[in-house]
């Protein structure tokens, strides 16, 4: 299982990535904003794309009365994700290297991709209710407040993944660097997951095969 | 009476030639723009970019305009040397040191010759300088910020004309006297001009890293009247020349007493020569006073400091570094072409163009092939150093600019035309009307090594008919013509601020990327700047209010500002406050005897406002800033002198 540890082994160190580049990207173009706002999420925080686009963002936030843009302090999830993202790239080091010296099973491969799947997933989620409650909770005293046609308050969250107009915004959210390192780490132990299982494979056979011949 | 019928005849001649446009003129404008496609070749599409940017002096507004081309649309007026009430310039606490000099403060100047930084002769786009003719000035403006940084008096001149022209490196700005004085200024009968007036030609160094400029050595000429200069380029490199009228030296009637000598003088000025002898301690230091003024985008201030001597040079203690090259008829633009071995001499009142040679003008010095001197400066012989005469290409030549292929183009006042000749074989190949009597014309990078012959734009001083009328002063106007194929093409008239005199043009790339978008709020090192919202506050010194304002979308901090006294002299240092593009805010108070500010992000400016009588006072954002500009605006309570009222701001309580 030598191949198949050392896929693994890459496939985990891939997502060191999100500490460099960020998981996400919001813009937002308007007609005053040819050279759209933007905002880099990080595990560890949220940056301005351009040096002040963040305080930007915040002023013309203010006028529909959102909350300013959090610091890492604001939010538990910039010191738990990282923590998260630090503790499985070591699980899946520790599995990598175990199953290269064939200690552990292939399945163990499985094992991590079900379980950063499903914290992945949590992620998400937690982000689309930030980003919900961000959009949401507006202050009463906004300058101004906007209505829908049927009538209710007009909320502003981003959308989650995609295109939106809000207002006179154009809002893109998309994956970003960081991301697709996830990405593509995550598919990688995959096929760390489906190398093993070959070479598990073959490795029996050749055991069978000395066991007849002896 | 020999003189009333020159003039006579050159009327004549004169009305001839313009009669003989007419039909021509005809011609062209019944057919228009749309009868070529002339129109298509100037058009720049809503959100499109020109190609090259064009600095246009305003003439007697004092300012420098920023216009595209070929779409001739104006973009900015940078203020140089006239108060200007939009922007503040001269009337805030900031900027008044910039107008100073050892006059006074000076709220007006006549703007002439912009010259644009140059790199081994070729236009760096770093820095444009201009000359203020009336009280000898010359200004660097910054191609970051579009904004004037530095503002050098010139002592000893006067009629700052032969200015502000380059050398190639942009070792030196140049600027020659058009009206010698006596020299120190002292009370003279006028008729003793001849021999006791003197002509300073100053040499001010521009530091290469900050473009800090200092007077390095006045070269004392002869008391002629220097018109234009412009330095040698590549082979010429290390020389300078300067025309001359009025070698007649007279001191009345100069339209007719100066223009009897049958050939005045280029000088032909070695500085590089001068800067050795000055270098070794030569020259000599004489007292004179004049401002040095300074603008820091650090500060948002600037200083003026009055200086008291200058270093002087006679030109007949540098042997070889100063020749008279015989010029006929009053020459006015002194044109260098790109190669720096042909100098254009423009006689005014002559019918032909004379082009010198430097390789037979050094020739000349070295074979000691002299005509005489004057005042000790040994004059060439003509012949000698003549490389060509353009033989009778209109009447009036100014100004000579060059396409960088191996032609030229030259202004001719009188007959209203730009005429295209051929470098070294002087023969003229086209010649277009201007519309009307063109002064300057300009070729981008067109005096220097490098011109981009693309576009030539002329710079009219008549307009008449040009235009819709709107009053008995009409617009002011420049004319834009393709010059990329044989024959020139006209392409387009466009409106001007104040005298189109000369301009500079650069293309647009060059220039673009470097341009700031906005003052970083963290690098202000403003006295009175208030960096963060905590520090606005109102603090009492006697009689002086300082009030410490931030601005942002879209209110003021404070807005709601109690006991101020009449009779206080209140100071508001208002800091913008934005760090996002294009978001300048504004700000005036009823009945300021100044003008509003005009503040760019990150920016910290000041106005004065003395308060004359109690009651509730308003002020306000003066741009239109925001979706809520309206609700930008604040009041101020000025209470009795005698009124115990309590110094309080604040923002946002009820």
């Amino acid at each position: 299982m030598k191949k198949a540890g050392i896929i693994m082994i890459i496939g985990s160190l891939l997502l060191l990535g999100l500490f460099k580049f960020p998981l996400w990207n919001i813009m937002l173009g308007a007609p005053q904003y040819p050279d759209p706002l933007g905002m880099d999420i990080y595990i560890q925080g949220i940056k301005g794309v351009q040096e002040f686009d963040i305080q930007n963002i915040d002023g013309l936030n203010h006028y529909i009365g959102m909350k300013t843009i959090p610091e890492p302090a604001d939010m538990w999830e910039f010191q738990v994700f990282p923590m998260v993202i630090g503790i499985m790239v070591a699980i899946g080091v520790i599995i990598g290297l175990l199953g290269f010296f064939g200690k552990v099973s292939y399945k163990w491969f499985l094992g991590w991709f079900v379980l950063m799947s499903v914290l992945g997933i949590m992620g998400m989620y937690d982000f689309n209710s930030w980003l919900a409650e961000y959009g949401s909770d507006l202050d009463p005293k906004a300058i101004m407040k906007l209505l829908n046609p049927d009538g209710t308050p007009m909320t502003y969250k981003p959308p989650l993944i995609g295109y939106q107009k809000m207002l006179n915004f154009d809002v893109d959210s998309w994956p970003a660097t960081g991301a697709y390192m996830m990405f593509v780490g995550m598919m990688l132990t995959i096929v760390a997951f489906l190398v093993g299982k070959k070479e598990y494979k073959k490795l029996e056979k050749k055991t069978s095969f000395k066991t007849v011949t002896t | 009476m020999r003189k009333t019928i020159n003039i006579l005849v050159s009327l004549i001649m004169v009305a001839g030639l313009v009669s003989c446009n007419g039909g021509d003129k005809k011609g062209n404008k019944s057919k228009g723009g749309l009868a070529t496609n002339a129109a298509e070749k100037v058009y720049v599409a809503p959100g499109e970019h020109d190609e090259f940017y064009a600095f246009i002096s305003g003439g007697f507004s004092g300012q420098l305009s920023v216009y595209g081309l070929p779409s001739g649309r104006l973009f900015k007026v940078i203020p140089v040397f006239s108060q200007d009430a939009e922007k503040a310039w001269g009337y805030n606490e900031e900027t008044k040191p910039m107008l100073e000099t050892s006059f006074g403060f000076v709220p007006w100047d006549d703007s002439h010759h912009p010259d644009i930084s140059q790199t081994n002769g070729e236009l760096d786009g770093r820095w444009v300088f201009i000359n203020g003719n009336n009280t000898p000035r010359i200004a660097r403006v910054d191609l970051t910020t579009f904004e004037t940084a530095e503002i050098i008096e010139v002592p000893n001149s006067a009629g700052n004309h032969s200015s502000s022209f380059i050398t190639e490196n942009t070792e030196y700005v140049v600027a020659g006297t058009r009206f010698s004085v006596p020299i120190p200024q002292r009370d003279l009968p006028i008729k003793d001009y001849k021999g006791n007036f003197k002509g300073a030609l100053s040499f001010i160094s521009v530091d290469p890293e900050t473009g800090r400029m200092a007077i390095k050595f006045q070269l004392m000429m002869p008391g002629f009247d220097y018109d234009l200069s412009h330095p040698g380029r590549d082979k010429s490199h290390g020389w300078f020349f300067f025309t001359t009228y009025n070698t007649e030296e007279a001191n009345t009637l100069l339209e007719v007493n100066a223009s009897q000598n049958d050939k005045d003088f280029i000088a032909a000025v070695n500085w590089k020569k001068i800067e050795e002898y000055v270098n070794n301690g030569g020259g000599t230091k004489v007292p004179a006073k004049y401002a040095h003024n300074v603008y820091s985008d650090e500060t948002h201030t600037a200083t003026s400091t009055m200086m008291n001597e200058v270093l002087t040079v006679n030109p007949l203690d540098v042997p070889g570094a100063v020749y008279f090259l015989p010029t006929p008829k009053s020459p006015h633009g002194c044109d260098v072409d790109p190669t720096g071995e042909y100098i254009v001499g423009n006689g005014k009142l002559s019918a032909d163009l004379t082009v010198h040679s430097f390789t037979k003008m050094l020739d000349a010095i070295e074979n000691k092939k002299f005509d005489g001197e004057a005042y000790g400066i040994p004059i060439l012989k003509f012949e000698d150093v003549l490389a060509g005469t353009v033989k009778q290409p209109g009447l009036g030549p100014l100004h000579t600019e060059f396409d960088g292929k191996g032609n030229a183009y030259t202004t001719f006042f009188i007959s209203s035309e730009v005429v295209k000749w051929k470098v070294g074989t002087w023969e003229v190949v086209d010649r277009q009307p201007a519309y009307y009597s063109v002064g300057h014309g300009m070729i981008p990078g067109g005096n220097s090594r490098k011109p981009f012959g693309k576009y030539f734009v002329s710079m009219n001083k008549i307009t008449k008919d040009r235009y819709l009328p709107t009053g008995p002063e009409v617009t002011q106007s420049a004319q834009l013509y393709n010059i990329s194929g044989d024959k020139m093409e006209l392409l387009l008239d466009f409106p001007t601020i104040g005298e189109p005199h000369y301009a500079a043009g650069i293309p647009a790339e060059i220039v673009a990327k470097n341009s700031k978008q906005l003052f970083k709020l963290s690098e202000n090192k403003h006295p009175y700047a208030t960096i963060s919202d905590g520090d606005a506050r109102v603090e009492r010194k006697g009689n002086e209010v300082h009030i410490y304002m931030t601005m942002i979308r879209s209110h003021f901090n404070p807005d709601n500002i109690e006991g101020i006294k009449v009779g206080d002299k209140v100071y508001f240092h208002v800091t913008n406050h934005e760090q996002d593009y294009d978001v300048p805010h504004g700000i005036s108070m009823i009945g300021a005897n100044t003008s509003e500010l005009l503040i760019m992000p990150g920016q910290t400016e000041t106005f004065v406002w003395e308060p004359k009588q109690p009651g509730v006072w308003p002020f306000y954002c003066t741009d239109f800033c925001s979706a809520l500009h309206q609700e930008m605006q604040g009041y101020v309570r000025v209470s009795p002198a005698s009124s115990g009222t309590e110094l309080k701001w604040s923002l946002g309580e009820d």
